[in-house]
């Protein structure tokens, strides 16, 4: 809503500055967007009047003119303006003038003949973007006054940006009565007692729907001259509110619609057919509005129609086909209520938003329809001339806003605010605002509120209203008491947060991508899951929720290979969304992506590209922090995943074999489709696992010493070394304390297609010294296990 | 037996031992046990018994004096063998470390952290709900039905017409207050989306929404634990006002503005002069929210506050563009390390 300040102060003048105005409306809860001088800085401009007119001797196109400044000897101006006539009263920019920081006006000699200033056009002065000609003034204007004075352009517009619940603000009527609620001062009305008809004319009103529109107001005025020149006064105002000077009624309907909040419309009656019916669209008709677009209307939107078809799409916007023009000469001029139920999301539903739907989809007070119908005959009948037939009302009262008596109690008032209001201040600020106020016994409130609200139905609305007016900071702070209960500890945030500072002290930097993705990014890189789609994105490469972390992190990745950042360590914690028969689930998990050097560039240090195994050092820190799930993760080489590669790449799996997790490197395949010059490798981690606490046992230690024996065996490439280990644990059971593989072999001395593995076994008893014999007997039951599962052989 | 050149030509060459082996040498050449003074010593027997003592004197003085001079010479030696070693091993001890440099946590994270930590300290617990909601929880059950101009405010992203990206973390309110009784601290962080990407606006972004329910929390008790909140976290003595706004969730409803960080409320760009930043919204929890939960209105009150995460950090670290938050840009995220 905006508004110029003076026609708020001619409503309600409150003894404060503009500033403290401003202050006090946002403070209210009418949030001031923006305060704007309603012209330029302009100085030593003043009416004029063209006395006479004269062809320039050089010029065809300019015109010597003599025009009277109210002092002195008329000037002689140059102008080129086609509208200059004798008899004129435009703006004068005098010489010393400044329209602007550089341009101030001199004496000047056009074409030979001197010009002593400047006859302006509006938008020369700032006050329009264009316009053709010079500005020309109403009669009243003095020769001599200054032009700011005249215009009274010491003014400011106010912009407020009002929550959806305070439509009865999106008129100057509103903002005012707020106004003088805060400042106790009082609020002058404009005059809109009912201007008697003179015609006899009627238009017939049938209301289909009256629980849509409860009431409509219509008027016939007859004889108007549509072609009459809105005058400059209202022109300023509109300006001032934002809105363009169009034609005299249009402009009516708009100033009534400011000024008390009622959105108008006029047809032109000579079009209409027999009678208007406020009636409910039927499905498939169709109406050209009056922007020219062509609509099918939707059995949910409610019309305005005449006996043959929809003319007006109710509270939201005229038809073309009735509009008044030009040449309109009866108007037929609508002031309705239609109830927020029946707009509102309708203006939405055909992508509109006009000031129209804006209020009725709010609340527009139902009782202003017969107030702004007279008030607008009036200022149409001074603009445009004409007779006013009778207004003619349809009203279903039972249909209208109920308002019923709310209780406010103190009691409850006191406790939901913390702080008591003393109870003549609260009887004093609920009758300000225009509610139907009765202290009741027993410390309360019976309370009605005005039909110009619809945000007041409950004693909590009541309440608000009371604090708002009372001042939200002239209450007290004071903090929550509370039980001190010993919670639970929240067991995701601390296991995220201990993820992150793993992997942060690890080298990552956490990442954070948006959690929709690119659609051919995620099938590239994840092919097997169908993503959930959002139904109305805003573009491709956030068309699809991921179902992996990998999209965004890749394309994080690339994003900074692309900046020559050759070397990256990233990694993110969050959800990724998955159906699962039909369900939406979504899965916490952690994943990262890595490329480039293992370790920084250093000077004393030989560096080489980051590989499976580093990633995997990474993982097995990460899942070493979770409870058993995590203590129990395999890493497989069966069955992997499409976008890594299938010889470097593992899945992770509980005990009970299912996956919770992959790390490898991306698939050349997919290392090409993405034109990466340098591998990436990735990892992804379900955060389930992580969670459950382990709780550590302690064992008793052993006094005995232990003895370390190792071993080198050959076995055949692809036997996995996780089997190898696996085999000698069963096998040489509790003693064996510690394994570890401390080398794999390939070359000069080993077969091809065979590896050498070397195993440190330490071994220790709890209850005695393992005796050469006893130890010498296990390695000897190992070796020929491992014998007879893999074929092993001593490496000699 | 000749004592004095003996012990003479012992001192030169101890002087003249080049290193602890050769001194070692010398060491069994006079006083091991087949050493020349060991041996003047055993031939002290072949001595007249008046002899013995004065001879036996003469030949300790020597043995003291020649260990004595080996002892010396051993320390000179081994301190300079420890120079030496020490001025060898000598490295330039400015050259980088090794290995690994640690990373670090993106800013949403940290500001996020560090609201949980400051809303923990009096007790609130950390909740999550689903970021992929239904229209109930994230609309109906906060009061905004169907068609309300709320709804065309929050620019939803839809997956069908049931099933949307929460706008907000106030669904999570919901939900805990489904499935739990008061009292209730709970601050719930977490994504929300919005159908909107411009300079100013990112289609993803984060919030912390919080409330309290309890029998007797009121208005005050939030105007001063949002304003003890607010002056912790940017750990200054600000100015905090609340102002009247609507949120259909919440009556009374306010939206928290703090003096402008940037300019300290003398006016600047980001505050738009007005000395004043826009920082949350917050209010009493709605009668209808506590009527859709199943919570008695009578017996409890409550409140509730929401903020922007990626605001508070903007503030908090001077950075002027929200987009950065999500480009994941590496020379970006270092700072924060």
């Amino acid at each position: 809503m905006k508004f110029n300040e003076q026609w708020l102060r001619e409503w309600v003048d409150p003894p404060v500055g503009s500033e403290e105005l401003c202050e006090q409306l946002t403070m209210a809860g009418l949030e001031v967007e923006a305060v704007e001088p309603v012209a330029s800085g302009f100085s030593g401009v003043v009416v004029g009047k063209v006395l006479s007119v004269a062809p320039h001797p050089q010029a065809d196109r300019l015109q010597v003119c003599q025009v009277d400044v109210g002092e002195g000897e008329p000037l002689g101006i140059v102008c080129g303006a086609r509208n200059v006539a004798p008899g004129m009263l435009a703006p004068v920019a005098r010489v010393g003038a400044r329209l602007g920081d550089d341009f101030t006006i001199k004496k000047a000699r056009l074409r030979g003949v001197e010009s002593q200033g400047m006859l302006c056009s509006a938008a020369e002065l700032g006050l329009a973007e264009q316009s053709e000609g010079l500005m020309s003034l109403p009669e009243g204007a003095r020769p001599g006054d200054d032009f700011r004075d005249f215009l009274q352009l010491d003014d400011v517009s106010i912009e407020l940006g009002l929550t959806p619940n305070r439509s009865d603000c999106l008129g100057v009527a509103g903002i005012a009565r707020e106004v003088g609620v805060i400042n106790r001062s009082p609020v002058t009305e404009v005059d809109t007692a009912p201007v008697s008809a003179t015609a006899d004319a009627v238009f017939p009103i049938e209301v289909e729907d009256p629980r849509a529109c409860p009431r409509y107001v219509g008027r016939v005025i007859a004889g108007v001259n549509a072609r009459a020149q809105t005058p400059l006064w209202m022109q300023e105002r509109l300006r001032r509110s934002g809105l363009r000077s169009i034609s005299p009624v249009v402009d009516v309907t708009n100033y009534v619609m400011l000024e008390l909040g009622q959105p108008m419309h006029a047809f032109d009656l000579d079009k209409l057919e027999r009678g208007v019916r406020v009636r409910m669209a039927r499905e498939g008709e169709t109406i050209e509005l009056l922007d020219g677009q062509q609509v099918t209307l939707a059995g949910n939107t409610l019309v305005i129609a005449d006996a043959g078809k929809a003319i007006a799409m109710a509270g939201i916007m005229g038809g073309q086909e009735t509009a008044v023009g030009d040449d309109t000469r009866t108007l037929f001029l609508e002031s309705a209520f239609f109830s927020p139920q029946a707009i509102a999301g309708r203006a939405r539903q055909y992508g509109l938003h006009t000031d129209s739907s804006h209020r009725f989809e709010r609340g527009v007070d139902p009782e202003l329809a017969v107030r702004a119908m007279e008030r607008a005959t009036r200022l149409l009948l001074e603009i445009t001339g004409g007779e006013a037939g009778p207004v003619v009302e349809v009203t279903d009262a039972a249909s209208l806003p109920r308002h019923d008596p709310i209780t406010l109690r103190a009691a409850r008032l006191r406790r939901l605010l913390g702080a008591a209001i003393p109870r003549p201040e609260v009887t004093e600020i609920l009758r300000r605002l225009g509610f139907q106020v009765r202290e009741s016994e027993g410390e309360s409130w019976e309370v009605v509120s005005s039909s110009a609200r619809f945000d007041i139905a409950i004693e909590a609305d009541l309440i608000e209203e009371v604090a708002r007016i009372h001042g939200y900071n002239h209450l007290p702070d004071s903090r929550p008491a509370a039980r001190l209960a010993i919670e639970s500890a929240a067991a995701t945030t601390t296991r995220d947060r201990r993820m992150r500072l793993l992997l942060a002290d690890r080298g990552y930097q956490e990442a954070i991508t948006y959690s929709f993705v690119d659609t051919a990014l995620q099938s590239l890189l994840d092919p097997e899951q169908t993503p959930i789609e959002l139904a109305n994105p805003i573009s491709s490469e956030t068309a699809v929720m991921r179902t992996s972390l990998w999209p965004g992190l890749v394309q994080a990745v690339m994003h900074n290979l692309n900046r020559q950042q050759r070397r990256a360590r990233l990694f993110e914690t969050g959800r990724k969304y998955l159906r699962k028969e039909g369900r939406i689930v979504e899965q916490p998990v952690v994943a990262g992506a890595v490329t480039g050097l293992v370790s920084p560039e250093q000077w004393g240090m030989e560096n080489r590209e980051v590989d499976y195994f580093d990633l995997k050092g990474d993982v097995e820190a990460l899942l070493a922090l979770g409870g058993s799930a995590a203590q129990g993760v395999r890493f497989s080489a069966t069955g992997l995943h499409p976008a890594l590669h299938p010889g470097q790449a593992a899945r992770l799996l509980l005990e009970d074999g299912a996956t919770v997790g992959w790390l490898g490197v991306l698939h050349p395949r997919v290392s090409k489709a993405l034109k990466l010059d340098q591998n990436i490798l990735v990892f992804e981690v379900s955060s389930n696992i992580m969670g459950g606490e382990r709780v550590p046992v302690f064992h008793e230690l052993s006094k005995f010493p232990a003895i370390r024996r190792d071993l080198a065996i050959i076995v055949d490439e692809d036997v996995p070394a996780a089997s190898i280990r696996a085999c000698i644990e069963e096998t040489a059971g509790e003693t064996l304390q510690q394994l570890q593989l401390f080398d794999v072999y390939h070359g000069k001395g080993i077969d091809s297609g065979k590896k050498s593995v070397a195993l440190g076994l330490t071994l220790q008893a709890f209850s005695r010294t393992l005796t050469d014999s006893e130890i010498d007997a296990l390695i000897a039951r190992v070796l020929q296990q491992l014998q007879n599962t893999f074929a092993a052989t001593l490496r000699e | 037996m000749q004592l004095d050149p003996l012990v003479k030509q012992a001192m030169e060459q101890i002087a003249a031992a080049a290193d602890l082996a050769a001194l070692d040498r010398l060491r069994v050449q006079y006083l091991g046990k087949k050493g020349v003074l060991t041996d003047a010593l055993r031939q002290l027997k072949d001595l007249s018994p008046e002899a013995r003592p004065k001879a036996g004197q003469a030949v300790n003085q020597a043995k003291q004096q020649v260990h004595q001079a080996i002892e010396a010479r051993r320390q000179a030696l081994e301190a300079a063998a420890l120079e030496a070693r020490l001025a060898r091993e000598r490295i330039d001890v400015t050259l980088p470390g090794r290995g690994q440099t640690t990373g670090g946590l993106h800013p949403v994270t940290l500001t996020l952290e560090r609201i949980e930590e400051l809303f923990a300290r009096i007790g609130y617990e950390v909740a999550e709900g689903p970021e992929i909601e239904d229209n109930y929880h994230n609309f109906e059950a906060l009061n905004i039905p169907e068609n309300h101009p709320a709804r065309a405010m929050h620019d939803t992203f839809y997956i069908d017409a049931e099933t949307l990206l929460r706008t907000h973390t106030s669904p999570v309110q919901v939900h805990v207050m489904q499935s739990r009784k008061p009292p209730l601290r709970v601050i719930a962080p977490g994504r929300v989306y919005r159908c909107d990407s411009d300079v100013t606006h990112t289609p993803m972004f984060h919030q912390v929404e919080g409330f309290m329910v309890d029998e007797n929390v009121s208005f005050t008790d939030l105007k001063g634990m949002l304003s003890d909140f607010l002056r912790a976290f940017f750990d200054k003595e600000l100015n905090v006002r609340f102002r009247p706004s609507y949120f259909p969730f919440t009556e009374p409803s306010a939206e928290v503005d703090i003096e402008c960080v940037i300019c300290g409320g003398a006016g600047c760009r980001v505050c738009s002069q007005t000395g004043w930043l826009e920082i949350m919204g917050c209010g009493m929890i709605h009668p209808q929210v506590f009527k859709h939960v199943g919570i008695d209105n009578e017996q409890f009150t409550g409140f509730a506050f929401g903020l922007g995460v990626e605001r508070m950090a903007m503030l908090r670290y001077g950075v002027n563009d929200l987009r950065l938050f999500f480009e994941n840009d590496l020379r970006f995220l270092r700072q924060f390390n």
